[in-house]
């Protein structure tokens, strides 16, 4: 197949809350005649295709399904492939970056004062706002009531919504459209501004200011509309390459192209917030499948035992595959749906040598994790703490699937504290996901220990920028994506300082 | 020639008894619910490695004549709670792989069964666009 050319000024590889925010950020530079495409791999749904159906969307929205294995097959990650990146399937919680982090990332000319800044104009633009009371469903409530009565300081999440009519299903793509993502608000403005957004196409190297990518056809049956562009093979010439494929992706990309030689850190320094869900039987039916799922979080203990609570309410396949053993057991808590209370365990992991992205013989990702102790005291520390709150709050039973026996009756609660001493944390065994990625492109002074400077430009490479949750340093402790938006905000802004050099 | 690029058909017994062990409610499904259920799995096999889904046939495979050795009998000719010790030793197996295997077997049994409409629907599980409209009429 003969290779199709084509020429642009910006070429912005991901339409996520990295690269929608670039293309928004520099699409007023289409007014001056300054040509930008925005290349996203996943494909651009309908609203009306957003059905709910689990499976379905996730086949749909997600890179592997929402299973992406990592290569020690102990833990999956859950990162969109669609117009919106992962902004169309988060469920819009939206914080302010935490200053003891940003400090202790101690990254040179990046400052707490400067990133909260920039988040705020995203919180102002997405419509971030605390719902009302009475848009919160039990299990939301029943976390709060079991939090405050053991004195937990329970906080209640921002979030971007704009609309919400608690069909429960952020997730799996708001069916109401909602939820004020990349896909809602950024992505449209840029392309109203002369942005050229290409789905289906993906990048499969980068060369000295030239973007090689493959669009595909639309495969029969599956949803999206077909890629603006004929499939086949390009090759793209661009004076200026921003990289906001996220951790996983923008990291391979770079690997694969060659830039690792003369950058030794790029995807070292992976972090993910490890997570698994944690389920409890109350005696009565609770709104829990309605209203939105996440609106309330505990953070108090993010610095001594390493771990956050969320709540949370997933779908039933997803519920049956975070719990861990089968049979009987597992069904008893599976049929009892509509009493089930849920709270999502994340743990707060830091950078490690051997957690990293990597890329295989076909230039394919390949992501190395291995649980920390801390992170592993941290996921038992928040499986007994979730419990307690859960009974607390009045329920029956809960499934903690750190215990040698995962069901504990209400009746034998002080069971929790013995599990502390004697955990049953096998990796392979517990149903162990993250939605949380970060790292792999850190940002710093020096080449030998960073991948970009503070503003994201590549050290070396003065056409070629990143802007997404791959620059974090190190883990971010909370939901990431209104950091990953500032800090794109300021590469937006490096780039239309460096225009006039670069063009 | 369908036949063929089934990753299941091979396989099919063994995988049928390994669901309805991790998920007894199985037992009740029809014919059009078990093609149901393997639709889903083979999908998802479907955009693994050729080598993932060998891999998981030869485990298949393995669990079928692993039991010879203590019960003097296949797996599939096994009884209910026999089968359950077979599995519940797979799933806290001292070596990672094994058990990282089992997982990935138990995953896509609970995804053929609990990925299905209906099976959301037995448990209560009823999502509305609509939300708290929907619960309020």
């Amino acid at each position: 197949m003969k290779m199709k050319r084509c020429s642009y000024d910006i070429v912005i590889i991901g339409s996520g809350a990295g690269g929608g925010t670039v293309a928004q950020e520099l699409s007023s530079l289409c007014r001056d005649g300054a040509r930008i495409a925005v290349l996203e791999k996943g494909p651009k749904l309908r609203d009306e295709e957003f059905t709910g159906r689990e499976v379905e969307m996730a086949t749909a929205l997600y890179e592997d399904g929402g299973g992406f294995l990592t290569a020690e097959q102990t833990m999956t990650l859950a990162f969109g492939s669609a117009y919106g990146g992962s902004t169309v399937v988060y469920t819009g919680t939206s914080l302010l970056p935490p200053q003891r982090v940003l400090e202790r990332w101690n990254v040179p000319g990046l400052s707490f004062a400067d990133v909260e800044q920039r988040a705020r104009k995203y919180v102002a633009e997405n419509n971030v706002h605390l719902l009302e009371e009475s848009l919160l469903n039990e299990n939301n409530q029943l976390f709060v009531s079991g939090c405050r009565q053991l004195g937990y300081r329970v906080e209640q999440f921002p979030v971007n919504l704009k609309g919400c009519r608690g069909s429960s299903l952020c997730n799996l793509g708001c069916p109401n459209q909602a939820k004020q993502g990349t896909n809602r608000v950024q992505l449209p403005r840029a392309e109203q501004n002369g942005v050229e957004v290409v789905t289906r196409c993906e990048v499969q190297r980068i060369e000295a200011k030239k973007v090689f990518a493959r669009v595909s056809d639309k495969a029969e049956g599956t949803k999206g509309e077909p890629s603006s562009w004929e499939a086949g093979d390009y090759e793209i010439d661009a004076k200026v390459v921003v990289v906001c494929a996220g951790a996983v992706n923008s990291s391979a990309l770079l690997l694969r192209s060659g830039f690792g030689r003369s950058l030794p850190r790029l995807g070292r320094g992976f972090t993910c917030h490890p997570a698994f869900i944690m389920v409890a039987e109350h005696d009565r039916p609770i709104t829990n499948a309605v209203g939105h799922p996440k609106s309330f979080y505990l953070d108090q203990f993010a610095e001594s035992d390493h771990f956050l609570l969320e709540t949370c309410m997933y779908f039933p396949f997803t519920t049956a595959k975070a719990m861990t053993g089968f049979g009987e057991e597992h069904s008893r808590f599976m049929r009892a749906f509509p009493r089930l209370q849920m709270i999502l365990v994340l743990a707060c992991d830091e950078v490690h040598d051997h957690n990293r992205v990597t890329i295989d013989g076909n230039g394919r990702p390949v992501v190395h994790y291995r649980f920390t102790p801390e992170v592993i005291h941290g996921l038992v520390q928040g499986a007994i703490t979730s419990a307690k709150i859960s009974f607390a709050a009045g329920a029956i039973r809960a499934h903690v699937p750190v215990s040698h026996s995962p069901t504990i009756e209400r009746a034998d609660a002080q069971r929790l504290d013995q599990i502390a001493q004697n955990p049953d944390f096998k990796p392979g065994k517990l149903s162990i996901a993250s939605a949380h990625l970060q790292g792999g492109c850190a940002m710093g002074s020096d080449p030998a220990d960073s991948v970009t400077d503070s503003l994201g430009r590549v050290h070396g490479v003065p056409w070629l920028y990143v802007a997404d949750s791959s620059l974090f340093p190190n883990s971010l402790e909370i939901n990431p994506y209104l950091t990953i938006m500032a800090l794109a905000d300021r590469v937006a802004e490096t780039v239309r300082e460096d225009m006039r050099s670069l063009l | 020639m369908e036949q063929s690029r089934s990753v299941l058909a091979p396989v099919r017994d063994v995988f049928r008894a390994v669901v309805v062990t991790v998920v007894p409610e199985a037992k009740q499904l029809d014919e059009s619910g078990w093609l149901a259920l393997e639709a889903l799995v083979e999908d998802a096999l479907a955009i693994r490695p050729p080598a993932l889904r060998r891999q998981l046939q030869l485990f298949l495979r393995a669990i079928e004549w692993l039991p010879v050795v203590r019960y003097g009998r296949t797996f599939t000719a096994l009884r209910d709670e026999q089968r359950g010790l077979i599995l519940r030793h797979l799933q806290d197996h001292p070596v990672e792989r094994i058990r990282c295997g089992f997982w990935g077997l138990r995953t896509l049994a609970l995804l053929g069964y609990y990925g299905r409409p209906e099976a959301a629907y037995a448990i209560g599980y009823c999502p509305e666009a609509r939300g708290w409209e929907a619960v309020q009429g």
